[in-house]
């Protein structure tokens, strides 16, 4: 009874071990763990995050942008978001590695699939959603609907849409997470391949994805804070 | 090859298939239909065991993040860390969650929803925050002046005016539990994961499709299910119309 | 109270029903091993003795289908036996295997005597014993001194082996893995994630046939045939008993001549404490289900979940079926 929560304790230093100093594997022969495979990894986790998210950005919110600003599309635009809630990211890499094949381009699509859902629905109510005084006020000032769209809903939607695209790499991370499945290695091979790293191996994993994935929010949420302009700050203030 | 130890108890002849003539199957086309009318009962227990871990889990997340935003809303001061707290196990990957409670609840089902549970807080959680903080000031007012206590404003109006953001926070959390689900086969929680990653079902074309719509369709459902449930539970919306 | 209220109540209740009631069906396993009358005169039917009821038996297995498959035809076969029977199966290499056993977390799980003697007592292949009987008694000589116990082996065996596309074989013109000599440093090697450090694997291959290869990429066992039919990899490692090789002339294996891929029946391996407390029925039952593994007969079983993509757990009730063991 007391002994698992001591155990517990023991694996987790095991798994900070397994971090910093390059070990030999469960059965012996290759060597696992240590700061540069981690670093591998977690670059590999990194590039594959930063591309699918950049991909959903390039398409999804010039779209929801357009969508929004006319106020066109609306079912196929929140539909989208549901949608994309619905697809098992478990099924999407197993069935894209079987039929399509693997490799770092059909993974990135992958994950963009996942991404573009939440993207897409929170930038067209976001743009949706901002007063239309401003929007009157903007037309009234002789804006073109470019100028409009770019200097007034945009702005304004910052927060909506931030929400939208913190949701999509929640998504992404997660999903490449199990990107080994697919044949490229990220951090999460530390806790798929049970049998190379070990039971330390898979705890660091974990643990490595979830501070990742946290540090990545924060850095959204940064960025948010940075893009929000400040009378809306004042007025989320009050 | 080797020498036999035992008695042997012998299988009659026609147990053997033969496998000559190729097919749909053998050739791992995209979607066999006739494969999935013939095996469609492999999918019966891995889709209940499914359904187990959403409804347990979307039920649990509820009534916490319930507790947690009533809490929250006599002590203002509450939300924040409230949200930031769900919001970490939000962030946090299932699989990761996973694997980070194995030292503590090891392998198998509870595992796998202590951690679909903690997706689903911060969704649910934010949903009633907001729903309860949207009931109009002057409704507040005028149900104090006819002399309800806070308690009874609580349960008799604000909660029933909040109940269209909590219904759409409950059709969020179960779509994406349902979808989440999936991943429990990592934790030996059961689910349709095992349909589509275990053993030589990796590469199985029709398997992973099957497995995975059974999942879309679930997801469907319930969105719907509660959906409708939302509306009969708020008869005065649709009076207004 | 108010009928908004009661609306909440009948909903919550609705759906708690709903989730107490389905997690009722969903534990309750499809038990038709349950025999107990005495209709069939057969002697190999399963009886169910009512006091292995309150034994609670976790069967393992590795990951790949006939670990699978011998996994559920062990388990459903103790089942049958009147035990309470979980299972937790795929659980990873022999590695992850051997630790969940000593951990306590499985009961017993299937292994391969060669894998047992090469991975976990460093025996050089040359000193696995061919003779099936030998290598029992070696195994269970080694598996003592940790307190495991392996029951008495399957008529068959299985062994690595180095595989290759037919259409490639008969263009480097190699027949054993020795030919590969000269040609291996620029083909490309694809197995298990564990093959790396086995000495009846890519760690033999490097030394005993000194072999060295273009690249060594670790891939889900379940891929590799795929790999082969997507040309990603030149060689992969494969099975001896794998249906595929039976059902067409697509993939070869090349001649182990040097004898570095040792073959192995399966034993059942337990603790000696779980065999106490479990009673004799434990060790009879398994020994009964696994008597009909012929080699011909496990090729069928791993046919019916690779190519034709049978639920496992089905297909080892087939088989309890077919045999009488189960009805």
């Amino acid at each position: 009874m007391i002994a698992a929560p001591i155990a517990a304790l023991g694996l987790f230093g095991d798994a900070f071990n397994f971090v910093f100093t390059p070990q030999e594997a469960e059965g012996g022969g290759v060597m696992v763990g240590g700061l540069d495979q981690v670093g591998e990894l977690a670059a590999k986790q990194l590039e594959v995050t930063v591309l699918a998210l950049g991909v959903a950005l390039v398409l999804a919110l010039p779209v929801g942008l357009l969508l929004g600003h006319y106020g066109k599309g609306e079912f196929v635009a929140v539909s989208a978001g549901n949608a994309g809630r619905a697809i098992p990211e478990l099924a999407l890499i197993a069935l894209m590695a079987a039929a399509v094949g693997v490799g770092l381009f059909n993974l990135v699509v992958a994950l963009a699939i996942l991404g573009i859902p939440p993207i897409l629905t929170n930038t067209f109510v976001g743009i949706k959603q901002v007063d239309r005084s401003s929007v009157e006020a903007a037309k009234g000032m002789g804006m073109t609907n470019r100028e409009i769209m770019t200097k007034v809903e945009l702005p304004l939607a910052v927060p909506t849409i931030m929400g939208g695209v913190r949701t999509a790499s929640i998504n992404i991370i997660a999903t490449a997470t199990i990107a080994p499945l697919a044949g490229i290695l990220t951090l999460g091979d530390f806790i798929i391949s049970r049998n190379v790293y070990g039971d330390a191996g898979v705890l660091a994993g974990a643990i490595l994805v979830a501070l990742m994935a946290i540090t990545i929010e924060c850095l959204l949420a940064g960025v948010q804070w940075a893009l929000t302009s400040r009378g809306i700050k004042l007025q989320r203030a009050a | 090859m080797n020498e036999l130890l035992l008695p042997i108890a012998e299988v009659s002849g026609d147990f053997f298939k033969d496998r000559s003539g190729g097919g749909c199957i053998q050739d791992n086309k995209l979607f066999c239909p006739g494969w999935v009318a013939d095996n469609y009962d492999r999918y019966v227990d891995p889709t209940l065991q499914h359904l187990v871990l959403v409804l347990s889990s979307v039920a649990a997340g509820f009534l916490i993040a319930f507790a947690l935003a009533i809490l929250a809303h006599r002590h203002r001061w509450l939300s924040s860390p409230f949200l930031a707290g769900t919001g970490i196990l939000y962030t946090i990957p299932s699989i990761s969650f996973f694997f980070l409670l194995l030292p503590i609840t090891g392998r198998g089902q509870l595992t796998a929803i202590i951690a679909l549970t903690a997706f689903t807080l911060q969704i649910i959680f934010r949903n009633i925050t907001t729903g309860l903080r949207n009931v109009p000031p002057n409704v507040t007012e005028a149900a104090r002046g006819v002399g309800l206590t806070s308690q009874q404003m609580l349960w008799r109006v604000e909660l029933p005016l909040a109940l269209p953001e909590i219904v759409a926070g409950l059709r969020i959390a179960t779509v994406s539990t349902v979808a989440l689900a999936t991943l429990a086969v990592f934790a030996n929680g059961g689910g349709l994961g095992a349909e589509i990653i275990v053993g030589s079902n990796i590469t199985f074309k029709t398997g992973i499709i099957v497995a995975g719509g059974i999942a879309v369709i679930m997801a469907i459902l319930f969105d719907g299910l509660i959906l409708l449930a939302g509306k009969l539970l708020t008869p005065w919306e649709r009076a207004a119309l | 109270m108010s009928s908004t209220k009661l609306k909440y109540l009948l909903v919550l209740s609705i759906c708690a029903m709903l989730a107490f009631g389905l997690a009722a069906c969903g534990s309750d396993d499809s038990d038709d091993g349950d025999s107990g009358s005495g209709n069939s005169s057969s002697a190999e039917l399963i009886q169910s003795n009512p006091d292995n009821e309150s034994v609670d038996l976790t069967i393992g297995s590795k990951n790949f289908t006939e670990q699978i498959v011998l996994g559920e035809i062990y388990a459903q076969g103790l089942e049958a036996a009147g035990y309470s029977v979980d299972t937790d199966l795929n659980l990873g290499s022999e590695t992850i295997a051997l630790a969940a056993l000593k951990k306590g977390e499985i009961s017993g799980y299937p292994e391969y005597v060669s894998t047992a003697l090469t991975s976990f007592y460093d025996a050089a292949p040359e000193d696995v014993p061919a003779d099936a009987q030998e290598a029992f008694t070696k195994v269970q000589a080694d598996l003592k001194k940790d307190g495991l116990v392996a029951f008495p082996p399957t008529p068959f065996a299985s062994a690595n082996a180095v595989g290759l596309l037919t259409s490639k074989a008969e263009e480097l013109g190699v027949t054993k893995i020795s030919d590969l000599e000269g040609k291996s440093q620029d083909l490309t090697l694809y197995g298990s994630p564990e093959c790396r450090q086995r000495i009846d694997c890519l760690v033999g291959l490097n030394e005993n046939y000194g072999l060295e290869f273009k690249s060594f990429t670790p891939v889900d066992i379940g891929l590799r045939y795929e790999v082969l039919d997507k040309g990603q990899a030149d060689l992969s490692i494969l099975f001896t008993t794998d249906a595929q090789l039976g059902a067409s002339d697509k993939y070869t294996i090349l001649e182990d001549d040097k004898g570095v891929l040792p073959a192995g029946n399966v034993v059942f391996l337990t603790e000696q404490k779980t065999i106490d407390e479990a009673g004799p029925d434990y060790q009879a039952t398994i020994e009964k289900v696994q008597s009909g593994l012929t080699e011909k007969v496990m090729q069928e079983l791993d046919a019916r979940v690779d190519i034709d993509k049978e639920d496992p757990a089905a297909v080892a009730a087939d088989y309890l079926k077919a045999s009488g063991y189960t009805e």
